[in-house]
Parts: C-alpha cells; structure tokens; sequence
C-alpha cells in the first residue's frame, strides 16, 4: 500500500520535474509543455513503452497530461483492431471524451459564476 | 550607434529585468506537488474502487480524471489555483490540472467579452492545440498500427 503510493509520488513527481526542467531551460511557455507532453504520450503509447510506466506508476502515470495522450493513443489502437479503418478516426476522442466533457462542462459553469479576478491596468 | 551593438546592450538589459526563476527550489517544488497530486489522484482511485467493485480500470480512471478535474475548475474560480500554481511551476501545469486551467481561466478571462464569442469561443485557446496535436499523431499512430 505505502510503496504503491511511494511508487505514484515519483512517477509523478519525474513527470512534473521533467516539465519543470523545460520550462527554466528552454523558456516554454505552459501551451507549449502541454502540447510537447500531449504529443509524447501518444507516441510513446503507440511504440508500447508507456504500459510499463503505468504498470509502475499507476496514477503517477496517468493523471499527467502524458496520460491523457496514452488514453487518445490506446483508444485509437483498440478501435483499430475491433472497428478497422474507422476506429482511426473514432478512437482517439471516444476514449478520451470524459475529460475533455468534464472540462468543458465545469469550466462552463464556473466561468458563468464567478468572475475573473485577473488585473487588467 | 552600432546595431548590433544596441541589440546586444538591449539582451542584457530583458535578461537582468525578465524575472530570475532560482532553479532548485523551483524543481523541488514542481516534483513535490505534482507527485502529490497523483497521490490524491490515486486515492480517489482506490476509494472508488473500494466503493464500486464492479467498476473497470478505464471507468476508474475516466471517473479519476473528472473529479480531479471538477476540484480544479472550482479551485481556479475561487481563485486559489492560480497561488498554488504561482508556487508550483510545472507540478501542477503538467498533470491533468494544467488543462483543465487552461480551459477554465481562458473561459473566466474572455467571459467579459460575452457568452457566445467570448467565453465559448475563448475557451480552448490554450488547451485546442494540445486536442489538435493529440488527435493529429494519435490518428499518425492509427495509421501505422493498421499498416502494420
């Protein structure tokens, strides 16, 4: 149980350090990071690597954005081999719906009640 | 005087008034939160799992994202996410939270310029890129699996 935990607190905390390491090196902004993490989570899915470091890290591996991409890659790649052709185009935002949905539903109603409290001089 | 000597004289004086970010309290605190947060994400895992045995690792995890999600965007409204994230650097712009703060604060920021062509339009300002470049090398990968 404790070294479960253990286990998630370092993959997750590598991910981040990995990010946080971008960004005071290169100066990426957030936008960027995502994008770069989005992107190497579908391709490390796609090469298979990822499974190990869930495997290992379990939430560690899949709350990261890194996660999200490996969901978008898994989804297409189970719809490919039950669906064919299709499952190329269907997989991808069917498996990852949930969190763009929930997004977009909270973030809709929380803008509708609260105000910004950005300064803008 | 010389261009590129004005260009030079310029550099220095961006780099010694852009903020200097100290690099390991930085690091420290990006590992330290985002390996917290995964921590809590696990938790909510385990609790859901306890609660509802009949649930699959893909519920579970779907399940996981939203509450996480949820917590975010009313943290972002209250307005504390953005301190955390202040102290937090990466730990909390890598893992799911940054998304969802990215949609959420673009949705509050544009939320003045209307409901339609503000908040609606606004929203995936930051977090369409990251949906276009996932979708475009996920459909990449489709196509490689389904040759191969």
């Amino acid at each position: 149980m404790l070294l479960t935990y253990l286990k998630v607190f370092l993959t997750g905390g590598i991910i981040c350090l990995i990010g946080q390491i971008l960004i005071n090196k290169t100066k990426m902004t957030s936008a960027r990071i995502l994008v770069t993490f989005m992107v190497a989570g579908v391709l490390l899915e796609g090469i298979g690597v990822y499974q190990y470091i869930v495997d290992f890290g379990k939430a560690g591996a899949t709350i990261p954005i890194v996660g999200f991409g490996r969901t978008l890659a898994r989804g297409v790649i189970k719809e490919v081999s039950t669906k064919g052709v299709l499952g190329i185009l269907t997989g991808g935002l069917t498996a990852t719906t949930a969190g763009i949905a929930a997004s977009v539903i909270f973030s809709f109603f929380v803008a509708l009640i609260f105000r910004s409290k950005t300064k803008h001089s | 005087m010389d261009r590129e000597e004005r260009n030079k004289k310029y550099n220095l004086y961006v780099s010694s008034k852009s903020p200097k970010s100290r690099e390991w309290p930085n690091l420290l605190y990006a590992f330290l939160i985002g390996g917290l947060i995964c921590c809590f994400g696990q938790a909510i895992t385990d609790t859901l799992q306890i609660w509802f045995p009949a649930m699959s690792e893909t519920e579970l995890g779907a399940w996981t994202l939203t509450v996480i999600i949820f917590i975010t965007c009313i943290l972002t409204g209250i307005g504390v996410f953005d301190d955390i994230a202040k102290f937090a650097g990466a730990g909390t712009i890598v893992p799911i939270t940054g998304f969802a703060n990215s949609i959420c604060s673009s949705a509050m920021e544009f939320r003045r310029e209307g409901i339609i062509f503000g908040m609606c339009v606004k929203m995936f300002v930051v977090a369409g890129p990251v949906i276009v470049c996932g979708i475009v090398s996920s459909i990449l990968v489709g196509v490689i699996y389904l040759i191969l």
